[in-house]
């Protein structure tokens, strides 16, 4: 009934949809499994995608030939560029999503592209021989040939769901969960642990007063994730805050005793970023009220999401403490919030390449890796679709650096540094950050991706060497425009800054802390003039590669100094048990890691400098 | 290179002792010093000394010996270490070293043994470079130095430092990654404050090494003044030695002379150089301005003329010379053997007092006369200094990372007053952790690896 699949993707959330596409535009024949195709790209959690390190995550995707920004600018409701008074590296694009339409928009990509096929039922097994896939096996019986697997499986392996004191089975609201994976890759002798996660309550927007709340309105105009020519946002829907108060504290403490987050039953570990309510009173005792943000679910229809208001407390404790939440008093829900326990895999089983070093052909992609968020997942996924497409025609795997994307980063940490709870992106955990901006993700990684086999990226290829050129002549003007005292100071003053006494180069004006390059050309209509021929987005980054030029160039430097350490390979066949100096754990760690150079091995935990200056004097250095 | 390799190297300096000490480190190497033994080793405990017979056989002995063992861990390398004491022959050691370089061990390289206690654990990188530092120490203030390093004093400082660092950048980070969420920020005024002490401390630290660099490689003192004012007769006083050509003849010393000695536990390096007066003569002219730029260089420089009863003149002298504010001089009025005692009191109080400087000594280089109070006062200036830190950056390469993090720090603070955004000021920030990590060697690379250890000497 089905011939051999180069690729078979099991699920089809962020990770499963984004794997299948990059397998498919990469020439592969795809098969997407999935337990209901009524919820392909189901948005589990917020109706969101993107915010602070995410939304750099998105452009990735979007450079590397991904889905994700396409659906999200097609789909979102509204658009706000985060952080915009900080330093380029933290503008962070975050977009208010029609969860339904979403979903839909992804069907139908997927369902465009002649490559894919798709199956409706729950894979129960892999068929593996000499420790290589050659399949899945179905509840019904059915064997599905492949060269390669991906198992996307988020939260549904063995999930457990809890409100309160009930649990059951599933793994999403009102879904079934998926059996019997989990326990032949335990026979196949992969390692797995319990991961613990909790979505809020869906609200009737209808019976909740808004003008009670603020307002929280999206950019004007807004932007996009998508580097291609994706249909702006026109008609924004605005989001609202709303906060807790010291007498909703106090009922949802009345249902502590109840709830399975404190008395035990959850076992799994919760994302320490992303509490449940009920954590954040426990834990933040003194804090007198916590933010809710009054997200909606889409443009036709009045169902609310309660951002920040994730918890697992028994449904009417839920309730209770929500009606004395100001402009809550007539609240009525939809469904309660809720906490699922769900298999995931230690990534330290994986390659760089998303590969299991156990069994070959098998990749993961998202939360089975132990991560959480709808980006971390979605990228997984498309490098898990790239590096499986890479295997079936033998060629090399695709692994992206840390001074070269988010993706990388967040690849690098789960192989080396494995996770004991979800994994979420930080800004922070990119020591590279101010090169692997938002603004410059299309010129990072889409030549790349035209190189690695991605097919259509010919015509954005085009388009970013275009923007390179553009950037050049932006700045040669800003190097040839001279800006007069008397333009200048009256701007100078108002923003607080040493006034001059003769003529600047408008570059070296924009070396000026807060003075931007808006106002340099409100001043000179000259300049509007000459930059008014590029588009925004060009012109912006044009600006951030001239004002930060400093720092970047400092972190280029930092950039260089680790490669050294990256160039230095180590052999796959290095018996690390003959260094007697090494400490215990790292014999350990290096061994089942097996690290390809010093400069991974450094970032193993459990490795400490000292073993690296021994692995260094061993291999004469 | 195998860290567990044995090897074995004379840890005694070369040539003809009482006895010399003979070091083997690595696993095997009792069991390997057993064979040759008259005694059986193994069967002693970790830290015995065993008095034995040591060669090929019973018939062919080298020499009776002491030997030491100590099992690993519970050695300097952490590994399993023989120290043999035997008879301090050259013929003697080169045999005992050879039997064992033909049974398979290797002869260690400069450092190798300090280096395995530094990749075995034993102490952090800026230990190991006091190792280096105590065995060259000369004077009790370079021990003293080299000895609280050992301790892990200074490491310990810089921990800390860089723990607060670390604090520090997490409170910012935090700030960047949550600002969508209700955290509460990091205040900025205690970020000023914790940045502020951190560039004072390590601003302490990188004054001392003026301190900690003379007492490790001799304070600088240079012996300046007039053509024929006693400079050379001066420095031999000092030296107890007659290095300089001493003559009556002006301008005898046409470039600098130098040379060690200690007072009271303190090196100190005197320079002595041309005389100072115009010239036509080239030589000469070039030998004064390599006096000036010694003067610029010395720690404390001793300006020596000879003692005159117009004092005006001895001012106006000392004036042209425009020394800066901040170096520190002692002026010293020479040749009171031929003057009369009761005016040199005198005139001394009167240079004081015009100059504006403490203190003016007279004396006498050639008689010896107050050369005991001249010592007094230069131990007393080190001394002073040397009190008022309790932690002396010595090392060259710690001085470099310090000003590197200072100079870090100092954009951070830049960046806090002007409003640039915290990502930004973070780039700095890890820029300082990081060479405070690499003091600590936390960061590795191997040339910093490679130039702590080529400084060692064979059989450390």
């Amino acid at each position: 009934m089905f011939p051999t699949y180069d690729v078979i993707v099991v699920g089809a959330g962020h990770a499963g949809c984004e794997a299948a596409a990059a397998a498919a535009n990469m020439g592969c024949r795809v098969m997407l499994a999935t337990m209901n195709m009524q919820t392909i790209a189901q948005m589990s959690c917020n109706p969101a995608m993107g915010g602070i390190a995410k939304g750099q995550i998105v452009r990735e995707i979007d450079a590397m030939g991904g889905y994700s920004g396409i659906v999200t600018d097609e789909t979102m409701i509204q658009f706000r560029m985060l952080n915009r008074s900080k330093g380029p590296a933290m503008w962070s694009p975050r977009a208010q999503s029609d969860r339904n339409l979403f979903a839909r928009k992804w069907r139908n990509l997927l369902e465009e592209h002649p490559l894919i096929d798709f199956w409706q039922e729950m894979v129960t097994g892999l068929i593996v021989h000499d420790d290589r896939v050659s399949g899945v096996r179905t509840g019904l019986g059915l064997e599905i040939p492949s060269e390669t697997v991906v198992l996307t499986n988020g939260t549904f392996l063995n999930g457990l769901i809890h409100i309160g004191e009930k649990q059951f089975g599933g793994g999403r609201a009102g879904e079934r969960a998926a059996r019997g994976i989990t326990e032949q890759l335990m026979e196949l002798g992969f390692e797995h642990g319990r991961m613990k996660t909790g979505t809020p309550p869906r609200l009737d927007g209808r019976t909740i007063d808004m003008e009670q709340l603020e307002v929280q309105p999206g950019d004007d105009p807004a932007a996009k994730f998508s580097f291609t020519d994706t249909t702006p946002l026109e008609d924004q829907i605005p989001c609202h805050v709303a906060y807790t108060n010291p007498k909703v504290h106090d009922l949802l403490k009345e249902g502590f005793d109840r709830s399975p987050m404190f008395n035990g039953r959850i076992r799994g570990l919760g994302p320490r970023y992303c509490p449940s309510i009920e954590d954040k009173i426990d834990r933040f005792a003194d804090r007198d009220r916590h933010q809710l943000f009054v997200e909606p679910e889409g443009r036709d229809t009045c169902e609310i999401y309660l951002n920040g208001f994730s918890s697992s407390l028994p449904e009417e404790v839920q309730y209770e403490a929500l009606k004395s939440v100001p402009g809550f008093e007539n609240v009525k829900m939809f469904r309660p919030g809720y906490a699922i326990e769900y298999d995931y895999f230690p990534p330290t089983q994986l390659s760089s390449s998303l590969e299991t070093k156990v069994v070959k052909g098998l990749f993961f992609a998202g939360q089975i890796n132990g991560t959480t968020g709808y980006e971390e997942a979605a990228c997984q996924g498309l490098m898990a679709g790239i590096n499986a497409a890479r295997r079936v025609k033998d060629e090399e795997s695709i692994v992206l650096l840390r001074s070269e994307a988010y993706i990388g980063v967040l690849i690098d940490d789960l192989i080396n540094k494995g996770t004991d709870e979800p994994y979420r992106m930080f800004t922070s955990r990119a020591e590279f950050r101010i090169l692997l901006r938002q603004d410059n993700a299309d010129i990072r990684l889409t030549q790349l991706a035209a190189d690695i086999g991605m097919q259509h990226m010919d015509e954005r290829v085009v388009r970013v060497r275009q923007k390179q050129e553009d950037i050049k002549e932006i700045f040669r003007i800003l190097e040839r425009q001279s800006l007069v005292p008397e333009e200048l100071n009256p701007l100078l003053q108002h923003l607080g800054s040493t006034e001059v006494k003769q003529s600047l180069k408008a570059h070296k004006v924009l070396l000026r802390p807060n003075l931007h390059l808006r106002e340099l050309r409100s001043i000179s209509e000259s300049l509007n003039q000459q930059l008014s021929a590029f588009d925004t987005e060009t012109v912006e980054e044009a600006e951030i590669q001239l004002k930060y030029e400093g720092y970047i160039r400092k972190e280029q430097e930092m950039v260089d100094k680790m490669t050294r350490l990256e160039e230095v390979r180590l052999s796959d066949q290095l018996d690390y048990h003959q260094f007697g100096a090494l400490s215990a754990e790292a014999r350990e760690k290096l061994t089942s890691i097996r690290p390809s150079t010093i400069g991974q091995a450094s970032r193993i935990s459990g490795v400490s400098p000292s073993d690296i200056s021994i692995l260094l004097v061993h291999l004469g250095r | 290179m195998k860290t567990q390799e044995p090897i074995i190297a004379l840890s005694t300096a070369d040539g003809a002792a009482a006895i010399h000490v003979i070091r083997l480190s690595g696993s095997g190497c009792i069991e390997i010093v057993d064979k040759y033994c008259s005694k059986s080793l193994s069967k002693f405990d970790s830290h015995s000394a065993v008095y034995c017979h040591l060669g090929e056989s019973q018939d062919q002995i080298i020499d009776e010996c002491v030997v030491t063992i100590f099992r690993s861990p519970k050695s300097y390398t952490k590994e399993d270490v023989v120290e043999i004491s035997c008879h301090g022959s050259p013929y003697i050691t080169q045999s005992i070293l050879s039997l064992f370089l033909r049974s398979g061990v290797r002869m260690a390289e400069a450092g190798e043994f300090t280096m395995r206690a530094y990749l075995n654990g034993q102490m952090d990188l800026t230990q190991a470079e006091a190792v280096a530092d105590l065995i060259a120490a000369r004077s009790k203030g370079q021990h003293h130095m080299a000895m609280s390093q050992l301790r892990g004093i200074f490491s310990a400082k810089i921990q800390d430092l860089r723990a607060q660092l670390i604090h520090f950048a997490s409170m910012i980070e935090l700030e960047n990654d949550f600002a969508e969420e209700d955290v509460e920020f990091a205040d900025r005024g205690e970020l000023k404050d914790l940045v502020a002490r951190m560039i004072n401390l390590i601003k302490e630290l990188t004054d001392s090494f003026r301190y900690g660099n003379a007492i490790k490689n001799g304070v600088p003192v240079a012996i300046v003044g007039p053509p024929n004012a006693g400079k050379s007769t001066l420095l031999n006083a000092l030296l107890q030695d007659d290095k300089a050509i001493v003559s009556a003849i002006a301008g005898t010393t046409r470039d600098y002379i130098e040379d060690s000695t200690q007072i009271d536990g303190i090196s100190f390096r005197f320079i002595d150089t041309a005389g100072i007066r115009q010239t036509d003569d080239e030589i000469e002219s070039q030998g004064i301005k390599r006096s000036y730029e010694q003067m610029a260089r010395a720690r404390l420089v001793l300006y020596i003329t000879e003692i005159r009863e117009d004092h005006q003149d001895i001012v106006r002298e000392i004036k042209e010379l425009k020394i800066s504010e901040d170096a520190e001089i002692v002026v010293l009025l020479n040749k009171i053997d031929t003057f009369h005692a009761c005016h040199a009191y005198d005139v001394e109080e009167a240079v004081s007092t015009l100059i504006g400087r403490q203190p003016v000594l007279s004396l006498s280089a050639k008689s010896e006369l107050h050369m005991d109070k001249l010592k007094e006062i230069l131990v007393q200036r080190i001394k002073g200094s040397i009190d008022n830190h309790d932690i002396v950056v010595s090392n060259a390469r710690h001085q470099q990372e310090l000003l590197q993090a200072g100079s870090s720090l100092k954009a951070v603070i830049e960046g806090l007053n002007s409003g640039i955004p915290t990502d930004l000021i973070a780039i700095d920030l890890r820029h300082a952790t990081a060479h405070l990590g690499s003091i600590m060697g936390e960061v590795t690379t191997d040339d910093l690896l490679e130039n702590i250890f080529r400084n060692f000497c064979i059989g450390k």
